[in-house]
């Protein structure tokens, strides 16, 4: 492990994401107590849990939104808790889809997607914009480009922020519940685009409910109740086969619909 | 009161009343605007910054200039300004800074204090995913300031701003304390040369009215079209 540095990745076998004791009050509550997990390069963990169990605050943590108390957090090999990194410039390749979308409402899908590219990485406007129409195209709404977010359902701003997340050119990818919020008639064309993410190798952290979506992509699921991951198994194991009470009490009631 | 109605004063006067009067008014309202608006931003993120040495001192000031009479501070500020520019510059004796520089100081800082806090219900009032997300993409605190999270508190606040402007192009009136001649110090000059109070009392009243009202008409009108849909 290298101590502390912030430049450069430990080569070879290290894990994109990796969390190690991670330990976060918020005042006197503690939300998280000593999470440990990693996610290796193309994989597709997905985090699942009742409600307050603590999931979406692990995965602020992921990319230093929330700052946290004990334990350590690398992503790619740079320390996340460590006050020398530079954090925004990790968190620029680090993309994220919040549950409420989160676009710029006061600037066009196109403009949405171009000036975190032209602001953050420098690229020219040409070279943005060009990005920006291909991603549209790959998520299926190029034809909304000059179009305010106001003016798109939420399946489509999903698919937007997920656009804009990919436009980075991330390592690894975060989602923070990314269809709770949506009507469930659009749940399945975003989940569609994380699908095809995901078969095309992206590291993604997945934060949800839509256990179908676990089957079908996800490598490893980690059940979370109460700030603590309670399991931490291949996703087939973890169906078939829930070692904890909780997580099959959890599962029961998922898949009872 | 109005039996002898002299309507001729009135069209005498409107050369002085206008050419002198009325843009000193507009040039001061618009200059304090600008200029208050500018300070009030930067004095809003200092409050909200959550640096106690920024934070303290911009909420000390912003209280002070709302817990004083604005005819107390430009009082104060036409006999203080030029010792605090002698303090300041060092010089050997207090700087003479005129009449409309003094007030454009006064109303500047004054004005400030207000705009401050509606920046800062502005700012406070954009979704706190707004600065998730831009922090998420790798923006910098200055980046999400000026491009995500101002903008659209500017917008939000466009109404508010512009009731406040109208409300310092009202108090602008408040310069006659100073012997400083603003469109209604011009009005009252006429008034009591020619001895026509009625007259040009009222005809004041209507301009500041007509004014005032196709201001807040237009603020409608801005706000319909700047509104962010969200």
């Amino acid at each position: 492990m290298s101590p502390g540095k912030t430049t450069g990745k430990t080569p070879g076998t290290s894990p994109m994401i990796e969390m190690a004791g991670v330990d976060k009050w918020y005042g006197a509550v503690q939300v998280l107590k000593a999470c440990s997990t990693a996610v290796t390069r193309g994989e597709v963990v997905v985090v699942c849990g009742p409600s307050g169990s603590g999931k979406s605050t692990l995965i602020k943590c992921v990319n230093g939104l929330e700052p946290f108390q004990n334990g350590r957090i690398t992503v790619d090999g740079v320390s996340v808790g460590d006050p020398k990194t530079d954090l925004p410039k990790l968190r620029a390749r680090i993309g994220m889809v919040f549950q409420h979308f989160e676009l710029f409402p006061h600037l066009s899908v196109m403009r949405n997607l171009v000036l975190p590219q032209v602001k953050v990485l420098g690229r020219s406007s040409a070279e943005a914009a060009a990005k920006g129409k291909k991603l549209l195209e790959r998520v299926g709404l190029a034809a909304h480009a000059q179009k305010f977010p106001g003016e798109l359902s939420g399946g489509q701003q999903q698919r937007v922020a997920i656009a804009r997340a990919l436009a980075m050119d991330p390592i690894a990818m975060l989602f923070d519940e990314p269809t709770s919020a949506l009507d469930p008639e659009m749940i399945q064309e975003v989940l569609d685009v994380m699908v095809g993410l995901a078969r095309d190798g992206m590291t993604m952290m997945v934060v949800t409910h839509e256990m179908g979506f676990a089957r079908k992509v996800a490598q490893r699921v980690v059940f979370m109740d109460d700030g603590r991951i309670v399991e931490d198994a291949p996703t087939a194991e973890f169906f078939d086969n829930p070692r904890s009470d909780r997580a099959r009490l959890f599962l029961s009631k998922i898949l009872e619909r | 009161m109005f039996a002898n109605f002299d309507y001729d004063v009135i069209w005498r006067s409107l050369p002085y009343l206008f050419y002198q009067g009325m843009t000193f008014t507009l040039l001061l309202t618009a200059l304090a605007t600008a200029g208050g608006i500018v300070i009030g931003t930067f004095l809003a993120l200092m409050r909200l910054s959550g640096v106690a040495p920024l934070s303290v001192p911009a909420a000390a000031y912003v209280n002070l200039m709302r817990a004083v009479p604005f005819v107390l501070m430009i009082f104060w500020f036409y006999f203080l300004v030029p010792y605090i520019g002698q303090w300041l510059t060092g010089a050997a004796q207090p700087l003479q800074v005129g009449a409309f520089a003094s007030c454009l100081i006064t109303f500047t800082l004054f004005e400030a204090a207000f705009f401050c806090e509606i920046m800062r219900a502005g700012i406070q009032s954009i979704p706190r995913g707004q600065m998730a997300a831009a922090q998420a993409l790798g923006m910098t605190y200055p980046a999400v300031m000026g491009y995500i999270i101002l903008p659209q508190a500017f917008r939000n606040m466009v109404p508010v701003l512009l009731t406040q402007t109208i409300v310092l192009f009202q108090d602008t009136s408040l310069v006659y304390v100073i012997s400083v001649t603003d469109f209604l110090g011009a009005a009252s000059k006429i008034a009591e040369r020619d001895g026509r109070l009625v007259e040009m009392y009222t005809f004041a009243a209507v301009v500041y009215f007509v004014i005032s009202f196709s201001a807040s008409r237009a603020v409608a009108a801005l706000h319909r079209r700047v509104a962010i849909i969200r």
